[in-house]
């Protein structure tokens, strides 16, 4: 936990002797909490206190970060227990588990599956982020595997293998991918450490009880290992629950360092509906990595969805750039649509009027991100806010009808919106989704 | 050195709240369902006492529901059309302890129902069917007012939960609550302080506070899910803090919303990518209801018989 100004200041000399250029060693120790200055701008400090504040200034949860063919991403570096208090950073990351009892067409066949599970949602773009690697059989076959599915897909990569000899030779193999090597236990800590350490790959550690990870890890970090994941194993998924809020707790409100790492769940039910909801749990509570046996397209997608809810900042919603939108071939009788910039609402929008295959504007006014009943509950969404729109958008030089299509929820706005715009008001349907049938009979 | 567990031990507990009424207690319903009671966050019970498991009501409606899609309307087979029927299905077959009834058919749009004759479906409901009931009306408050009011006087001593009480229109629908010995729903727009504003004029007006269960208004998954769930993770932790009138069970329209959703509903035709439609449509419900459960919610209103079967082992299985 970070320090306040007052502990560092009792950690520092307090001779106020300004050769940190502060006038006191108070003044110079608020400084150090706000992080605006280093502690090393004060020469008279111990070996052991510097230590001790750099610790302090370390994020309480490491940030990992995880290498693809051709990029990379950051998993952990997690400030808080609820999304409300602040936002969760990192996204949970998703992968799925390929065995090595595989022939090749069956894993070309499940990599071409897993690349094309890519989702546009609210205008991002959703998708899986790494493929587990499970050694069933001989050295060999798992290399081998390891090198067909490496050639074949640019996903991070994590093997699932504690044979030393079989990880030693994929790791020569995939130099500079950074694979994550689960299944480091006290047992087998120490041979793997300097590998590791060689292949600057990743460790993921599993313990079935906090004691057992804080111990392999307190040993990983006195070797020097740093990109350590920790895998709270095949217990029961309330045991899981209970483990992964205790990891997060543990980090955030007792600094526990031995802790302070990202986690990793392998789901692996047989009911996919089940291994499903598992997997969505710890997206929410706590996941940093969730790894599944199933990759059904309907199971990613709802998982990703997920993902994207629970990731997006509390303090600002998703919006848009307020403008007018042609969807499809528009031309000068197209039907024009308002709607508010509220991503959710604008993309909602978006999608029945493709759906429809009726070619109209949408015009998306400034409501601050505030979907239609809210912002006009807050009054982001009124007769002159439109009509500015409509003006300042030049919408008038688009279309020849001068009519325009209003939410079915705002419905009691339309004379007022009439007499300020100049402009005809079609109330439309309440929810998105009767926009086909809508624009379909009103053309 | 050994790792201390942190454990949080709160000092104000969810209010227990019980729907139905045995013979022995003035009604007729054969069990009762009580939910609440938990003095800390979902499945933790390692920290905290959870002496009852969130509750899964089959959602019913009284006429042909409307603009369910065909795939849902098709695993109840031909009985939608007669409401006692549907009833009597959910609780054979697919084991359902709680039903939700939707009086849509008294909208002025829909059939316009008269209170009589709404009252009249409760009272034969009630016959046939013994297991606890939720009544809501049909979104049209001044109706809703007359209809509510008269289903609270037919179920009289049945104790159900009926709602939906709001800020502007809840006076009528408690005062019968109270007259009539049924709980209420307190029905507020993803706010908190709303919610809580909602609950103080509730008891005012003289219903105990273990009798409100809240209706944060959720959204599905993918529709804004994520604002109700903070809401309601952060009406949990202000009631565990302290806050009695933030210390009500949750009950959550999830059915309602994600079989409003494009991914619950849309063909594999027209997504190819997005997979078969049948199991999209029963893991977009049950992904929002998990999802709900892990923010706190007691009482779960669903669709589809194979989500609710899904979502049920779930609960058991983060139970053992
Ligand atoms: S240099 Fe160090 S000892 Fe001197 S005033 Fe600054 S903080 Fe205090």
């Amino acid at each position: 936990m970070a320090l306040s100004g007052l502990d560092i200041y009792k950690l520092l000399p307090k001779t106020n002797c300004k050769d940190c250029g502060f006038p006191t060693c108070l003044a110079f120790a608020m400084q150090i909490a706000k992080k605006a200055v280093t502690v090393d701008k004060c020469p008279h400090i111990s070996p052991q206190v510097k230590q001790k504040l750099e610790e302090a200034s370390l994020p309480p949860i490491k940030p990992v970060e995880i290498t693809t063919a051709d990029g990379s991403f950051i998993i952990g570096n997690e400030t808080v227990l609820f999304r409300h208090e602040e936002k969760f950073r990192n996204p949970t990351a998703v992968g799925f588990i390929l065995e090595d009892n595989l022939s090749y067409e069956q894993i070309s066949s499940r990599i071409m599956q897993i690349e094309a599970l890519r989702f546009e949602r609210i205008g991002q773009q959703l998708t899986p982020n790494l493929i587990a690697i499970r050694q069933t059989k001989d050295r060999q076959e798992f290399v081998k595997t390891v090198k067909i599915i490496s050639e074949k897909t640019k996903f991070a990569l994590v093997l699932l293998s504690t044979d030393i000899d079989a990880v030693k030779e994929a790791l020569g193999y995939l130099k500079g991918r950074r694979p994550i090597v689960w299944g480091i236990d006290e047992k087998n800590a120490a041979i793997f450490a300097p590998i590791i350490k060689e292949y600057q790959a990743i460790l993921a550690v599993c313990g079935k009880d906090l004691d057992q990870l804080s111990k392999v890890t307190t040993m990983l970090q006195n070797q020097g290992v740093q990109d350590i994941v920790l895998d709270i194993g095949q217990a029961k998924p309330k045991e899981r629950l209970w483990l992964l809020t205790q990891i997060r707790r543990l980090a955030l409100k007792k600094s526990v360092r031995s802790l302070g790492y990202p986690t990793m769940v392998i789901v692996e039910q047989d009911d996919v509906y089940q291994q499903t909801l598992e997997a969505a749990t710890y997206i929410l509570k706590y996941g940093s990595i969730v790894l599944l046996k199933d990759s059904y397209p309907w199971q990613a997608l709802a998982l990703l969805t997920l993902r994207q809810n629970i990731y997006s900042d509390p303090q600002k919603p998703l919006q848009i750039e307020p403008k007018v939108y042609p969807i499809g071939a528009v031309n000068q009788d197209s039907p024009l649509l308002v709607t508010t910039n509220f991503s959710l609402t604008y993309y909602t929008v978006v999608g029945e009027v493709e759906a429809s295959k009726v070619p109209s504007y949408v015009v998306s006014v400034d409501t601050e991100g505030m979907s239609v009943l809210t912002a006009w509950a807050a009054e982001k969404f009124t007769p002159e806010k439109i009509s500015q729109s409509l003006v300042k958008f030049g919408v008038k030089d688009l279309v020849k009808h001068k009519t325009i299509i209003i939410p079915g929820y705002v419905a009691v706005m339309s004379g007022d919106l009439e007499e300020q715009s100049g402009w005809k008001v079609i109330v439309g349907p309440k929810e998105a989704s009767g926009i086909p049938s809508f624009l379909k009979s009103w053309h | 050195m050994a790792i201390e567990q942190l454990k949080e031990c709160w000092q104000t507990k969810i209010n227990t709240v019980t729907i139905g009424a045995t013979a022995e207690q003035g009604g007729s319903r054969l069990h009762t369902v009580t939910v609440g009671g938990q003095t800390g966050l979902p499945f933790l019970s390692a920290e905290a006492e959870i002496p009852y498991k969130p509750q899964i009501a089959f959602e019913i409606w009284d006429i042909l529901p409307l603009d369910w899609p065909e795939d849902l309307m098709r695993v109840y087979g031909g009985c939608l059309a007669n409401p006692l029927e549907w009833a009597e299905k959910c609780v054979e077959d697919f084991n359902a302890g709680l039903l939700c009834i939707r009086l849509q058919g008294a909208h002025p749009e829909n059939e316009n129902r008269t209170p009589e004759q709404e009252a009249h479906f409760i009272q034969q409901l009630l016959r046939q069917i013994k297991v606890p009931i939720i009544i809501l009306g049909c979104g049209d408050d001044e109706k809703d007012n007359a209809v509510l009011c008269a289903c609270a006087e037919a179920a009289k001593g049945e104790r159900c939960l009926i709602g939906s009480a709001s800020s502007n229109n809840y006076k009528t629908l408690v005062a019968s609550c109270i007259a009539d010995g049924h709980n209420v729903i307190a029905q507020s727009p993803i706010d908190i302080n709303i919610a809580k504003q909602l609950n103080i004029l509730i008891t005012d007006i003289g219903l105990s506070a273990d009798r409100i269960v809240m209706d944060p208004t959720v959204g599905a998954l993918g529709y804004g899910l994520e604002y109700a769930y903070s809401i309601m993770e952060r009406a949990r932790l202000a009631a565990f803090s302290g806050d009695k009138m933030m210390a009500m069970p949750f009950i959550c329209m999830i059915g309602q919303e994600a079989w409003r959703s494009k991914e619950a509903r849309a063909s594999q035709q027209d997504f190819p990518t997005w997979g078969e439609a049948t199991a999209r449509g029963i893991i977009w419900e049950a992904t929002t209801a998990v999802s709900f459960l892990q923010a706190g919610a007691d009482i779960l209103v669903m669709r589809h018989p194979q989500a609710i079967e899904k979502v049920r082992q779930y609960i058991e299985l983060f139970n053992i």
